[in-house]
């Protein structure tokens, strides 16, 4: 591809992987550089030139094929960027993407290159997270359906979601992501992530009560009172994650609920309490779950 | 007596055991089955207990019956404590629901002898058939072979098991013969060896029958009682080697004898656990495991006990001044290794990096080297770092410095003890 010419214009896109490759693919159609991103809510601002690109799978399968031809491993650091929290992503991916197609795959072999570095720091710790996570997460037993939540940094299910259907890929579970809104939804031999605007979860039946009882007595055990130490757990499992693991519930969340059926769960996307029911998917997810 | 109790009893009285890893499974997702061992090779912690420790395994007790006498164990035959048993099927329950619930990785089951050690471990067997073949259960399990156990039934434990582990615990024969009067160190060495022997064989036949069954696919370990007896780091380090060395252990674990029992013969109850060195035989082990290092470099017969104040690494390269500073640009991996504060990762990426250009100060950081520590050993394209300046003794306690953060808590409290008897 030709050089580019810089200039202070802005993209505008659906917030998609494929949308943002699409970005990449016009901005070399027009020769220019995006001075950022902005997609979804983050209203047009008028100041500055803006440029609106709709998606294109076509266009997208083409600038990550290319990618992928000079390096595979900038094309999976693409696909994990996208999913960080690292502020103005876009901007750092863009920028990787075209330092390789004018460069080559040459400085990927050196992380402490300015350019590459944010990238690989950001998905760091995105897998770091996904991979403290592929322990945390807690599921609960609702009456045959597994259902778990989790409150992460990064958009982790697509990653995380594989570990969990190649390793219960029998059971029907789902597992909901408070910050990005959104949840996985899995049956035997079919995954999909949709998004869901709110969740709570049903109280637990005595089956349930009784094993997160027998998980949290098993934790409270295994300590050595003579080693107690509170900064080592907290190194190695920051307080943040504490807030869906069985383990650092109150009471409520081992208490049985009174008698099957009575209780209306508050906050439940359509007020459905009945066991074994997986929470409806959003309006904007048609067909997903089971 | 109800689960919930049983459970209560027999968690309290596995605590004391160290291992608790999944690594080198190697189980991948089967249809029909329940789980996998997958997940990556630093193993997945599911928790972290009040004690800092990462939780990955359900960890019990079959049974905390015993026949034994073990004077440094609370289920030792002559204590009075509660005792209880699971039936094989409370076990594979709690194992399977917990795993479901993703509270667990797995289960690591242990036991008391009760009755005799064929009897305990036809028991276990029986739990771990449940698990395997009525539940279907791919996940992993780590089983303890105990010592005096028929090899015909170590063999069938191998088969359910993912790694098996017979636990030596005195690290020396004379620890043996007063503390734990009813083993002998033929009766733990002969199933390691055959452990050992097994895993090969069916190592072998898997290259040729890609269904052959595994025998302990995860490798074997054991585990050292650290403090309970006058052993020095010196003569468990040279242990350790050893089994590395001849009996293929995958790890080796240490554990700080926290004192249970009254007796003459062990330290008195108030004594505090030696954490800082189980810390420091913890990192000494891994320099044995990836870093190149062989226990006579680290310790020696006028050295026997590790230094408190810096670790293993450090404490080695402040007696071979002369092999630095490293020039990081041409040096060798196994050159890189050996400086304070570069890592098998960070060795990695300088390799990686230089081949695309000459190296600086500025990008050590960057490829995760700890330059607190490193920069006192590193050249650059032929630079230290900046405005670097110091005496064999600021060094020291440069280093002292750098590491004291990243100690955990009771560790760092046991070395400011260290500096007041050291000051006073
Ligand atoms: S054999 Fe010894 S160490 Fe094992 S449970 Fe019995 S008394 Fe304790």
């Amino acid at each position: 591809m030709k050089r580019l010419l810089a200039m202070e214009i802005f993209y505008y896109y659906d917030g998609s992987f494929d949308g943002f490759l699409s970005c990449v693919f016009d901005s070399y159609a027009h020769k220019e550089i995006p001075a950022g991103f902005f997609s979804g809510e983050d209203g047009i601002c008028t100041l500055f030139d803006s440029r609106t690109v709709s998606t294109d799978p076509d266009h997208a399968v083409r600038v990550l094929r290319k990618v992928a031809a000079l390096s595979p491993e900038a094309a999976v650091l693409l696909r994990r960027g996208f999913l960080t929290c690292l502020p103005e992503k876009e901007l750092y991916l863009f920028r990787l993407t075209a330092k390789l197609l004018r460069e080559g795959p040459g400085f990927l072999h050196n992380r402490s290159d300015e350019t590459l570095f944010p990238v690989i720091r950001a998905v760091q710790h995105l897998n770091g997270e996904v991979h403290l996570l592929k322990g945390f997460v807690r599921f609960s037993d609702l009456g045959g359906v597994l259902g778990g939540e989790i409150e992460p940094k990064n958009r982790v299910l697509p990653v995380l979601g594989g570990h969990f259907a190649a390793r219960f890929h029998n059971e029907r579970f789902f597992l909901y992501d408070r910050t990005h809104k959104e949840a996985l939804f899995h049956v035997p031999g079919r995954s999909v992530i949709r998004p869901l605007a709110d969740f709570r979860m049903a109280p637990p039946d005595e089956v349930e009560a009784r094993y997160r009882l027998l998980w949290k007595r098993f934790y409270d055990t295994i300590a050595i009172k003579e080693r107690e130490n509170p900064r080592l757990r907290m190194n190695n499992m920051p307080k943040r994650y504490w807030g869906t693991m069985t383990e650092f519930q109150g009471e409520d969340w081992f208490k049985p609920r009174s008698s099957p059926g009575a209780a209306s769960i508050p906050g439940a996307p359509d007020g459905r309490s009945a066991p074994g029911t997986l929470p409806p998917p959003g309006p904007s997810a048609p067909g997903s779950g089971p | 007596m109800d689960v919930l109790e049983k459970l209560t009893i027999l968690t309290d009285a596995a605590k004391y055991d160290a291992a608790c890893t999944s690594s080198g499974g190697t189980r991948t997702a089967k249809k029909g089955y329940l789980g996998n061992t997958s997940t990556s090779t630093a193993g997945c912690c599911h928790t972290f207990s009040a004690d800092g420790r990462c939780v990955t395994l359900l960890k019990v007790l079959l049974t905390n019956r015993c026949v034994y006498d073990c004077k440094y164990c609370v289920n030792r035959r002559s204590n009075e404590t509660k005792r209880a048993a699971f039936t094989p099927e409370e076990l594979a329950d709690l194992t399977i629901q917990f795993y479901r619930r993703n509270y667990i990785e797995g289960l690591f089951l242990s036991s008391g002898v009760f009755r005799s050690p064929d009897y305990t471990t036809e028991l276990m067997i029986r739990a771990l058939s449940l698990l395997r073949e009525r539940y279907r259960f791919n996940g992993y399990i780590h089983a303890k072979a105990i010592p005096g156990t028929s090899p015909e039934l170590v063999e069938r434990l191998g088969f359910l098991a993912d790694r098996l582990s017979v636990n030596i615990e005195l690290p020396s024969e004379a620890g043996l013969n007063s503390l734990a009067p009813d083993k002998t160190k033929r009766a733990i060495l002969a199933p390691m060896r055959q452990i050992q022997t097994r895993n090969r064989q069916s190592r072998e036949e898997l290259v040729k029958y890609r269904h052959a069954p595994r025998f302990a696919p995860a490798g074997q370990s054991t585990q050292l009682i650290v403090g309970a007896t006058r052993d020095t780091d010196f003569h468990i380090l040279r242990l350790t080697q050893g089994l590395y060395d001849r009996y293929s252990l995958k790890r080796v674990f240490y554990s700080a004898y926290v004192p249970v029992v009254e007796h003459a013969l062990l330290p008195a109850k108030d004594v505090k656990p030696p954490l800082l060195r189980e810390h420091r035989l913890y990192q000494a082990d891994w320099l044995l495991r990836f870093y190149g290092f062989r226990a006579e470099e680290l310790l020696d017969e006028n050295n026997q006990d590790f230094d408190t104040r810096v670790d293993p690494k450090c404490s080695w390269a402040l007696a071979h001044l002369d092999f630095f500073p490293v020039e990081v640009n041409t040096a060798a991996y196994e050159t890189l290794l050996r400086i304070p504060g570069v890592g098998v990762t960070s060795a990695r990426r300088i390799l990686s990096a230089r081949r695309v250009g000459p190296l600086h100060i500025d990008n050590l950081k960057k490829l995760g080297v700890v330059m607190k520590r490193a920069q006192y050993f590193l050249t650059a394209s032929g630079k230290m770092a900046e405005g670097l300046r110091f005496t064999p003794d600021s060094l020291l306690r440069g280093l002292i410095a750098a590491e004291r953060p990243l100690l955990p808590q009771q560790e760092a409290v046991q070395l400011s003890l260290f500096d007041q008897t050291e000051s006073a």
